[in-house]
This record gives structure tokens, C-alpha cells and sequence, in this order.
């Protein structure tokens, strides 16, 4: 029996909706390889996500699972962590849920570096309404909203992410699964807000849209233009290993951010005992000068 | 049917293409689009005749349905035509600036696929969305099929645009029922739909410099109050425009259209008052029940904002009894939203009103179901709490 087996709602939600060949199942399959090798509880891990194709994968798996609205996730997840800060909380996200209709709450997530996971399976466009354009639909690419090629230029997830001020981000694909669950496994051990992009192919819409063939050569085309970070790092200077070269078309994959910062929650309870205490110092000296 | 003055072509359209097909006709001046089951297409079809330059609109697609409505709120500030479309949750996050749009009196016109509110998750069809934006200072009309949406889109800007009302306008049909279905419709030709439509004179723009204006600026305990009175008064003017439009629009096409639409209600004794796509198979069960030579009748109502509480009480004052439904439930109330204004538009007479509930995220609402409710009227076992159609208890 394969790790996946054991978590799968196999009786309950399946046949799942995800087109043959789309990127989503290898990224949920990463997901729970990493989650399986760190020993878990599964009890103690809970998945949330908002609303989309990738949106769909807690569905799938035996974990807690909480289906929100889209782009909101991470809002019901900062919630969620502040009451169960035991809880392993990961969220997932496509592009859209993450930098587009939520791209509010990713930003502050990261800024606020509280110890929530976040993936985000990039497949660079609205898979679930239709194949519109997404904030991370490149330049010069096609959507159903952009005929004649995309005019507006697309976020770097990880980019953002970083300087936002997550303190762990990382980029793999699903032709590189092994590494990408390697990430996974990185960002839920990691202390503080993560970030593991995905980026993931989405042969119905986006690979036909451009032109790109099916899932397999979607997937060389990962194979083929995933550059990474490790081979150009030494051919720059100073600190910010995402400085971006001309890259040629191609994208860096590899861990940019992985640094350690206080975390939200704890300062959070830390603050709430300090507060606490102060308080029952005061008023045990009120009562004595009465 | 009345004559018709104009040409008219017939299309096989689904809903949405309908009133992409309307919206083309009218050529707005902006268009802010986000997608969202099941209005996706309505806008994808209008953005293809955006982009083969059969509009000369400016299509803005931007990062979410709050986004859409405020891009839609400046172009209309700017004195421009402005449009929209959207569904449940899309609707839901627009409410913050649906007010806005109200209150700075600006005349959007939008398209709302009715679809049931998250949680949990369901895309199908329920009027919970529209029915949670009736207090929103928004003029609602909905339709039963495509050929009423498509009516309803082209004399929807007339409405919203008139110097009396100056009201934004939302136009609803029932998703998936109507927005995917295809059914043949007759069409205006160009040139009598624009010619109908007109050109839209904005009273008071931005970007005006001969007249500066500030919209929307702090406006408290002294002003406020009578700035949503004038609102009010903008829906008190709103039924003789709607009714002076319908007979400009039944003159074109004979096509005639009210606040209400009364089917075999001379005689009848009881009926049911419903909206939207139910409308369709409450008349095929009225036809079925007359043929039994049980006296029955329908009101299906088509504006619900402003209410047409007259015409309505007119229409029902001389039944035993009547059935309401309706495709939304408000929670802890008497009844569901249509059936507490129809009871309080029949406040005085002694006419006892049932709320059935139907059709909740997107359950179908067969005859059969329409015809327990006219045999509870008819049998005098109808509960005085809600009742629901098609629910497992
Ligand atoms: C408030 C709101 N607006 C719009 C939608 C419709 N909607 C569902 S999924 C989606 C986009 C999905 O794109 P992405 O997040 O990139 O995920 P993917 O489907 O590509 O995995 C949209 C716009 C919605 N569910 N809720
Ligand atoms: S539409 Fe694209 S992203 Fe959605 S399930 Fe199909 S292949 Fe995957």
C-alpha cells in the first residue's frame, strides 16, 4: 500500500474532479509524503483551503479539512492557528486564491510570520472558472481574457512572499516531485510562515491555451526550464539570492528564504501572560491599598 | 400578442448569451468583469465581442467581485456607462460597495446569475444571493427564461438611468435553469435596441472641470438622512418609469411586460405567487389542475425592488388562500422574504398566506411538488409555519 493510500477518503469523495494529467494530484501526493515521513498525527494536522481546482485537494485526504471561501483561506486558517497553536495547519491555494482575490491575506500572512504552511499549486491561471488570466499568467502568454497575449506583468510568488517577509519560501514543480516533497517536508518543520510554490501544470486549460502540448510534455517543459537556484547562486554577489538575471524564459526552483524570526502565536501568548500577569499584579496592590 | 413595430431575429441563446447579447446591443461604455459559476460566460461572451471590436467598451478584468463593482462605481462617477455581472459569493463580496453604488445614485447595470451562498460550497441555483442585497438601495428585477433576461437587460438601463430614479439595476435569472439552458428567443435588431436604450446623459460627473463635484464625502448626523430619503424617493419614482418602459418596449416588440405577471387569475380561487424560472412549470401545473377543473391561478412576480405591493394585493384580493415560494429561506423569520412582503402588501385583508420553501441550492422543484402545494390550499391543510418543497425530514 503507497503512503497516499492511507490517507485517501477513497469511499467518500472519489471519483475526484481533477482533468487526466493535471498537476494537482502530484502536489497533493508530495503534500502527503512529506506530512506521512514527519510522523504526524493525523489528527493533529488540519488542511484548509479556499475555492478552485487546487482548492479541492483537502477534500481528498483523510486529515481535518475546513473548505472556505476563495481567497480567504488563509484568513480562516490565522484563526484557526491562534486557538490550536498544536495543530500542524497547511493551507492550500492556487494562484488566484493566493495573490489574486486573496492576495491581501497572503501578503499579510507573511508579514505577520505566523506558523501556518502555505502551498500554492501555480498552474499560472483560473483553472476552475474557465482558464481566465491570472496574476501569475506570464507576459506575453494566453487566457480566455487575454486573446492577444497578456499584457500585464505576473507576480513571483516567491518574490512576493519574501519580501512580504515569510521566513521560509521555496519553489518546486511537479515534474521534480521528490524535491518538492522535500520542501514541503522543510516548510512544515520550519517555525514561522512558509511558502512552497508549486508550480504545476494544467494540460486542459493553460497547455492548450499555449500551446504547449499534453501533461507529459507540459512536464519536460518543467524538466526543462526549472533552473536550480544552486547553479546560478555563485554567479552572484551579496545576499539576495532572488535577484532575478535574464533567466531566458526559465525560473528558479530551490529554498530563497529560510531564516528564523519570532512567530506571530507565541508572541502572541507570550504578550497575553505578560499582560496577564501585570494585571493581576495591579490589582492585587489596589486591593491592598484599600 | 401585440404587433411588434420592428424586426426581430430569432437566435437559440442560453440566458447568459442573452444578455451578453443585450449587453452588445447596448455597447456600455465599461465593463468590469471577474468570473464566477455560473455568470462565467456571460461575461466571457460579451469579452469576445470586446475583443473582435463589435463594442467599443473598455473591459477591465480585474482581481475579484469587490474590485468589479468599485471599477464599475468610478466609470459610473466618470459619467460613463457601466456594467457587471456576478453570482453568490461574487455578489457577497460586492456588498460593501453595492451601497456605495446606491448611494452615490450611480446607474450601473448588472447581471446576477442567482446560486446558492457558501457554506457549504454549492454552484446551483437559489435567490438567497439577490434576496440578501434587497435592502441594498438596488433596483431587482428577475425573469423567468432567456428571452425575459434579455428584455429585461435592454430596458434595465433605461430604468436605472432615468433622472427620476437614478438607481442601480440588477436583472436576475435563475442559474444553470436559465443561464445554461438554450431556448429560442427573438432578438432587436441593432439599431432599434440602441435607438430604445438611448444615449445615457449623466447629471453630474467627475472629471468635469467647467463643474467640479466631490461624490461620496463624510455626510453625518446632518445630511445623511435625507440623502437615503431622496433614495427612497428615487424607488418611489421607479414604478412609473419601469411601467412607462415596458410599453415603449411592448410598442417595439409586443413583448408586455409589468411588475407582475398574472396567468389564469380571473377565476381562479387559489394561487400560488412565485419568481423566476418556477414560474414556467407553476403555469404547466395551473394548465394541469384547470383541465381538472380546479380554479387556480398564478402571479409571478418580476419586479422586486421597488415591491409592487398594489398591483400585487390587486391581483390576489379576491382568493381563499395563497401559497408563496420561494427559493431562499430567511432564517428565523415567519417566512421566506417573497412571502413576507406579499403578507404584509395583504396586510388587512382576510386572506390566510403560506410560505413554501423550494429549490434550495439548486434542488429541482418539479410539478408535482407545485401541485402539493395548490392541493394543501385546496384541501385547507396548509401549515401556518413554513413548509418545504422537496426536502427530506
Ligand atoms: C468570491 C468568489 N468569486 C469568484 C469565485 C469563482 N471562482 C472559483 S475558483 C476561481 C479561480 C480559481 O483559480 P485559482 O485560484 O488559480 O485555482 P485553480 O482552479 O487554477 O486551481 C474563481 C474565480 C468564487 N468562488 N468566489
Ligand atoms: S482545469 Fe486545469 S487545473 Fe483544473 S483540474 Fe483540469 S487540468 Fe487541473
Amino acid at each position: 500500500m503507497s503512503v497516499m493510500h492511507k490517507y485517501i477518503r477513497s469511499t467518500k469523495k472519489f471519483p475526484h474532479l481533477w482533468c487526466a494529467g493535471c498537476g494537482n494530484g502530484i502536489g497533493l501526493s508530495a503534500l502527503v509524503r512529506a506530512i506521512d515521513s514527519l510522523g504526524f498525527n493525523r489528527n493533529e494536522v488540519i488542511l484548509i483551503s479556499g475555492i478552485g481546482c487546487a482548492a479541492r485537494a483537502p477534500v481528498y485526504v483523510d486529515f481535518n479539512t475546513l473548505h472556505t471561501t476563495h481567497g480567504r483561506a488563509l484568513a480562516f486558517a490565522t484563526g484557526i492557528k491562534l486557538v490550536k497553536p498544536n495543530l500542524h495547519v497547511v493551507v492550500i491555494m492556487g494562484d488566484g486564491d493566493a495573490v489574486a482575490i486573496g492576495g491581501n491575506h497572503f501578503i499579510h500572512s507573511c508579514r505577520r510570520n505566523i506558523d501556518i504552511t502555505a502551498i500554492v499549486f501555480n498552474n499560472r491561471i483560473y483553472g476552475m472558472t474557465g482558464g481566465q488570466c491570472s496574476p501569475t499568467t506570464p507576459r506575453g502568454e494566453y487566457a480566455t481574457t487575454v486573446p492577444y497575449g497578456n499584457i500585464d506583468y505576473a507576480f513571483d510568488i516567491c518574490n512576493l512572499a519574501a519580501g512580504a517577509g515569510a521566513t521560509f519560501v521555496a519553489r518546486g514543480t511537479t515534474y521534480y516531485a521528490r524535491e518538492t516533497e522535500r520542501f514541503i517536508r522543510k516548510a512544515l518543520e520550519h517555525k514561522g510562515f512558509s511558502v512552497v510554490e508549486i508550480i504545476s501544470q494544467c494540460p486542459t486549460i493553460y497547455g492548450r491555451l499555449n500551446k504547449m502540448g499534453g501533461p507529459i510534455e507540459m512536464l519536460r517543459w518543467l524538466r526543462d526550464h526549472a533552473v536550480p537556484i544552486e547553479k546560478v547562486r555563485q554567479r552572484w554577489s551579496g545576499e539576495s539570492n532572488l535577484l532575478k538575471e535574464d533567466l531566458g524564459g526559465k525560473f528558479l526552483t530551490g529554498i530563497f528564504v529560510d531564516r528564523e524570526a519570532s512567530e506571530f502565536v507565541s508572541e502572541y501568548y507570550k504578550m497575553a501572560a505578560r499582560v496577564r500577569s501585570e494585571t493581576r499584579r495591579k490589582t492585587k496592590q489596589t486591593r491592598r491599598k484599600r | 400578442m401585440a404587433r411588434k413595430s420592428v424586426s426581430m431575429t430569432k437566435l437559440a441563446l442560453t440566458g447568459n448569451e442573452a444578455v451578453a447579447e443585450a449587453f452588445r446591443q447596448v455597447n456600455p461604455d465599461v465593463a468590469a468583469v471577474y468570473p464566477i459559476t455560473p455568470q462565467t460566460e456571460l461575461m466571457h461572451k460579451f469579452s469576445e465581442y470586446v475583443y473582435d471590436g463589435k463594442v467599443e467598451t473598455e473591459l477591465i478584468a480585474v482581481e475579484s467581485e469587490h474590485s468589479a463593482m468599485s471599477a464599475a462605481v468610478g466609470a459610473a462617477a466618470g459619467g460613463v456607462r457601466a456594467i457587471t455581472a456576478t453570482s453568490a459569493n461574487g455578489l457577497a463580496l460586492m456588498w460593501e460597495v453595492l451601497y456605495i453604488a446606491s448611494g452615490l445614485r450611480l446607474p450601473i447595470v448588472m447581471a446576477v446569475v442567482n446560486r446558492a451562498l457558501s457554506g457549504p460550497l454549492n454552484i446551483h441555483c437559489d435567490h438567497s444571493d439577490a434576496m440578501g442585497a434587497r435592502d441594498s438601495g438596488w433596483i431587482q428585477i428577475y425573469s423567468e427564461n432567456s428571452q425575459e433576461a434579455y428584455d429585461n437587460a435592454l430596458q434595465a438601463f433605461r430604468i436605472a438611468e432615468h433622472s427620476g430614479v437614478l438607481l442601480p439595476t440588477m436583472i436576475t435569472m435563475d442559474g444553470f435553469i436559465i443561464s445554461h439552458t438554450t431556448e429560442v428567443l427573438e432578438i432587436l435588431d441593432d439599431a432599434a435596441a440602441r435607438e430604445f436604450v438611448g444615449e445615457y446623459k449623466p447629471m453630474y460627473t467627475l472629471l468635469n472641470p467647467e463643474q467640479p463635484v466631490t461624490m461620496g464625502p463624510l455626510d453625518l448626523q446632518d445630511y445623511y438622512f435625507e440623502h437615503k430619503r431622496q433614495q427612497v424617493e428615487g424607488m418611489y419614482n421607479a414604478p412609473a418609469v419601469i411601467e412607462q418602459v415596458a410599453q415603449e418596449y411592448a410598442a417595439l416588440t409586443g413583448r408586455k411586460y409589468g411588475f407582475i405577471e398574472a396567468y389564469r387569475m380571473e377565476d381562479a380561487e387559489t394561487a400560488v405567487v412565485v419568481m423566476g424560472s418556477a414560474a414556467g412549470t407553476t403555469k404547466d401545473v395551473v394548465d394541469t389542475l384547470r383541465e381538472r377543473g380546479i380554479k387556480v391561478g398564478m402571479v409571478k412576480l418580476r419586479v422586486f425592488r421597488p415591491f409592487p405591493h398594489e398591483q400585487l394585493a390587486e391581483a390576489l384580493s379576491h382568493l381563499k388562500s395563497v401559497a408563496v415560494l420561494d427559493r431562499c429561506i430567511s432564517f428565523g423569520a415567519q417566512g421566506g422574504p417573497v412571502y413576507m412582503e406579499t403578507r404584509s402588501a395583504m396586510y388587512g385583508k382576510e386572506i390566510p398566506i403560506y410560505s413554501y420553501i423550494y429549490g434550495l441550492g439548486g434542488r429541482d422543484l418539479i410539478p408535482s411538488l407545485v401541485e402539493s402545494a395548490y392541493n394543501d390550499l385546496f384541501e385547507g391543510t396548509p401549515d401556518p409555519k413554513m413548509r418545504y418543497l422537496g426536502l427530506r425530514e
